[in-house]
C-alpha cells in the first residue's frame, strides 16, 4: 500500500511538472501574440492605407481626424543603408568564413571563427559608438551619414555572415571536395564553384538573417545614420530609417505620429515573418539536397 | 592569390575586433586623464560642472540584468523542458519556431510595445500590488509610474527568454537517447528522467545559454532606453527611474555638451564592452563544449 502511494506521488509530480512547464510555454509565447495583435489593431489601419509606403512622415498633430501620412523616406533610407551594409558585409563575411573553414592554417581559422562568435555578442550600440568615435575625430563632416550608418551595420552583420556561412560550408560533405580535387581542379575554383555553390541555400539564409537583424537595428544608427524625415538626397547626409522613426514617434505626444510608429512596426513584423518562413524553407531544401549526396 | 585574399579578409575580422577596442579606448582618453579610476565609483554625473562618475549606470545595468535573469531563467528552462520532454510531437516544431520569432523581433518594437502595453499594466496593477504586499522590504518605495527599473527589467526578461530557451532546448535535445532510456528502464517518470538523466548531461550548455542571455541583457539598448525613465542617478528602489550604460550612451552621446562628456560616455562604453566580452567568452566556451562548435541554434 505504501509502495503504491509513493508511485502515485511520483507520477503525480511528473504530471504537475508537465502542466507547469506547459504554462511556461504559454507565458513565454504570450508577448509574441500580444505584440502581433496590438500592431494589427493600432497599426493595421494606417499600414493598409494607400500611400502609407510612399509618402513622408507627418508633422505632429493631435486632432483625432488629422491626416496620417506615411513612412516612405524611412523605407527608402532603410533599404539604402541596409543595402550598402550588405554590400560590404556579404563579401567580407563569406571570404572570412571560407578562410576559417576551407583553409586550415594552423590555429588561425579557429581564431577567426571564435572572434566572429564573440563579436556577435558585442552590444550593437558599442558598434555604433565605435564608428562614431572614429569619424568624429577623423572625418566629422560625414560622422552622421549613410556611410557611417552602413559601416556600423556591417560591423554587426559581418560576424553573423561569417558564422552562418561557416556552418553552411561545414554541411558540404568532404567527398565533394575530394571529388573536385581528384579531377585536378584548383583549390580556389573548387571552393568557389563547387563547395560554395553547394552550400548556397545555407549562405543565403545567413545573409537574410543578418539583413533582417540590420533592418531592425536602431541603437547603432542613433549617432551614425542620424535622424531625418526627408527623402534621400546624398550618401553623405543623415537619413531616415524605420527603427529610428519608431523610436522617435513612440514617445510623441501627437496621436498621428504614434499611429505611424505602429504602422511601421506592423510593416517590419510582417517582413520579419516572411523572411523567417523563407529562410526555413531554404534550410529545409538544403538538408534535402545534402541528404541526396 | 585567392588564398592571399581569403587570408587577408579572414584576418580583417580579427582586425575589426582589435579596432573596436582601440578606438573606444582612444575616445575615452580625456575622461581617463580627468578622473582616472575614480570614474568607476564616482556617483556624480553632472554635464553642467563637467564631473562624471559612472557608478549609477553600472548599477542600473547590473540590477536590470539580474532581475531580468530572475524572471527569465525559470520560464525559459520550463519551456525548454516542456518542448523536449512533455510536448506532443505536433506542437514541438511550431512552438520552437514561435520562440525563435520572438528572438527576431527588433528591440525598438519591444520598446514601443512596452510603452503602450506593459507600462500601463505595470503602473495601474502590478506595481501598486507589489507596493501593498511587499512594500515593507523597501524595494518598492516611490510612486508607481511604470517607467522605471522594474518595467525595463520585465521587458528585458521577455527579450532574453528566447536566447536561453532555444539554447537550453538544443542542449537538452542533444542528450543521447540511450541516456534517457537507461533512466526510463529503471522505472523513472518523465520528470525524474529529465532531472536525473538530462539536466546533468546538458548542464554546461544550459549555463552557457543563461550567460549568453545575460550578455544580451547587459547590452540591450532601445527597449531599455524607452522604459527605464533615463534618470542619471543610482536608482533608490525598483520603482524609481534609472539608466543603464547602454541607455546612457543612447541618450547622451549626441547631446553635444563638450568633449569631456563625450569621452566619459565612450569610457562608459568601454566598461560595457569589457563586461559583455567577458560574459560572452565564458558563454561561448561553455556552449562550444557541449554543441561541439555549433552556434547554439540561434544567431543574434
Amino acid at each position: 500500500m505504501r509502495k503504491f502511494d509513493r508511485y502515485v506521488r511520483r507520477k503525480l509530480l511528473s504530471h504537475i511538472i508537465a502542466v507547469l512547464t506547459g504554462l511556461c510555454v504559454i507565458a513565454v509565447l504570450y508577448p509574441l501574440v500580444s505584440i502581433v495583435y496590438e500592431s494589427f489593431v493600432l497599426g493595421g489601419g494606417v499600414l493598409f492605407q494607400a500611400q502609407f509606403l510612399t509618402t513622408q512622415a507627418p508633422n505632429g498633430c493631435s486632432v483625432i481626424a488629422c491626416k496620417t501620412v506615411g513612412i516612405g523616406p524611412a523605407v527608402q533610407g532603410t533599404l539604402i543603408v541596409v543595402g550598402l551594409a550588405a554590400g560590404i558585409s556579404v563579401p567580407v563575411g563569406v571570404l572570412a568564413a571560407i578562410f576559417a573553414s576551407e583553409y586550415r592554417v594552423r590555429g588561425l581559422g579557429r581564431a577567426v571563427s571564435f572572434t566572429a562568435d564573440v563579436l556577435t555578442g558585442v552590444p550593437s550600440i558599442i558598434m555604433g559608438a565605435f564608428i562614431y568615435g572614429y569619424f568624429v575625430i577623423y572625418d566629422p563632416q560625414i560622422a552622421l551619414s549613410f556611410y557611417t550608418g552602413a559601416l556600423a551595420l556591417s560591423a554587426i552583420m559581418i560576424p553573423i555572415v561569417v558564422r552562418t556561412t561557416e556552418e553552411a560550408l561545414r554541411v558540404v560533405p568532404n567527398s565533394v571536395r575530394e571529388a573536385a580535387m581528384a579531377l585536378g581542379i584548383s583549390k580556389w575554383k573548387a571552393t568557389l564553384r563547387i563547395v560554395l555553390v553547394a552550400s548556397l541555400p545555407g549562405v543565403a539564409t545567413g545573409v537574410l538573417l543578418a539583413v533582417m537583424r540590420a533592418a531592425g537595428e536602431a541603437a547603432p544608427l542613433l549617432f551614425t545614420l542620424g535622424y531625418s524625415t526627408l527623402w534621400f538626397t546624398s550618401l553623405s547626409h543623415p537619413g531616415a530609417n524605420l527603427p529610428i522613426l519608431i523610436y522617435t514617434f513612440a514617445l510623441s505626444e501627437y496621436s498621428n505620429q504614434v499611429k505611424v510608429a505602429w504602422g511601421a512596426t506592423l510593416f517590419l513584423l510582417i517582413l520579419i515573418l516572411v523572411v523567417n518562413v523563407v529562410s526555413r524553407l531554404m534550410i529545409h531544401r538544403m538538408r534535402v539536397r545534402m541528404g541526396g549526396l | 592569390m585567392f588564398f592571399g585574399l581569403v587570408t587577408a579578409v579572414g584576418l580583417s575580422v580579427i582586425g575589426l575586433a582589435v579596432a573596436i577596442v582601440v578606438i573606444i579606448v582612444y575616445g575615452s582618453r580625456y575622461s581617463f586623464q580627468a578622473f582616472g579610476f575614480s570614474f568607476l565609483w564616482g556617483t556624480v554625473w553632472s554635464p553642467t560642472t563637467d564631473v562624471f562618475g559612472v557608478v549609477f549606470a553600472v548599477v542600473g545595468t547590473l540590477v536590470t540584468s539580474a532581475i531580468a535573469l530572475l524572471i527569465a531563467v525559470p520560464l525559459a528552462l520550463g519551456s525548454a523542458i516542456y518542448l523536449t520532454t512533455h510536448a506532443p510531437p505536433w506542437l514541438r516544431g511550431p512552438a520552437g519556431t514561435a520562440v525563435e520569432l520572438l528572438a527576431a523581433v527588433p528591440s525598438v518594437i519591444y520598446g514601443l510595445w512596452g510603452i503602450y502595453v506593459v507600462h500601463p499594466y505595470m503602473a495601474t496593477t502590478i506595481e501598486p500590488g507589489l507596493k501593498e504586499y511587499l512594500g515593507f522590504t523597501g524595494l518598492f518605495d516611490g510612486t508607481p509610474i511604470g517607467l522605471d527599473v522594474l518595467t525595463a527589467s520585465v521587458v528585458l526578461a521577455i527579450m532574453i527568454i528566447p536566447t536561453i530557451c532555444a539554447i537550453s532546448r538544443d542542449t537538452l535535445a542533444a542528450v543521447p537517447q540511450a541516456q534517457k532510456e537507461a533512466a526510463l528502464s529503471l522505472g523513472a517518470t518523465d520528470w525524474e528522467t529529465t532531472r536525473v538523466a538530462m539536466i546533468p548531461y546538458a548542464r554546461s550548455g544550459i549555463v552557457g545559454g543563461i550567460i549568453l542571455g545575460l550578455g544580451r541583457a547587459l547590452g540591450e539598448t532601445m527597449a531599455v532606453t524607452m522604459l527605464i525613465g533615463n534618470v542619471d542617478r543610482i536608482p533608490t528602489s525598483l520603482l524609481s527611474g534609472g539608466q543603464t550604460i547602454a541607455s546612457l550612451i543612447a541618450t547622451e552621446l549626441l547631446s553635444n555638451s563638450g568633449p569631456l562628456q563625450e569621452s566619459a560616455i565612450l569610457e562608459a562604453g568601454l566598461i560595457l564592452l569589457v563586461i559583455a566580452l567577458t560574459v560572452n567568452v565564458i558563454a561561448r566556451l561553455l556552449v562550444w563544449r557541449v554543441l561541439k562548435g555549433g552556434g547554439g541554434g540561434i544567431v543574434e
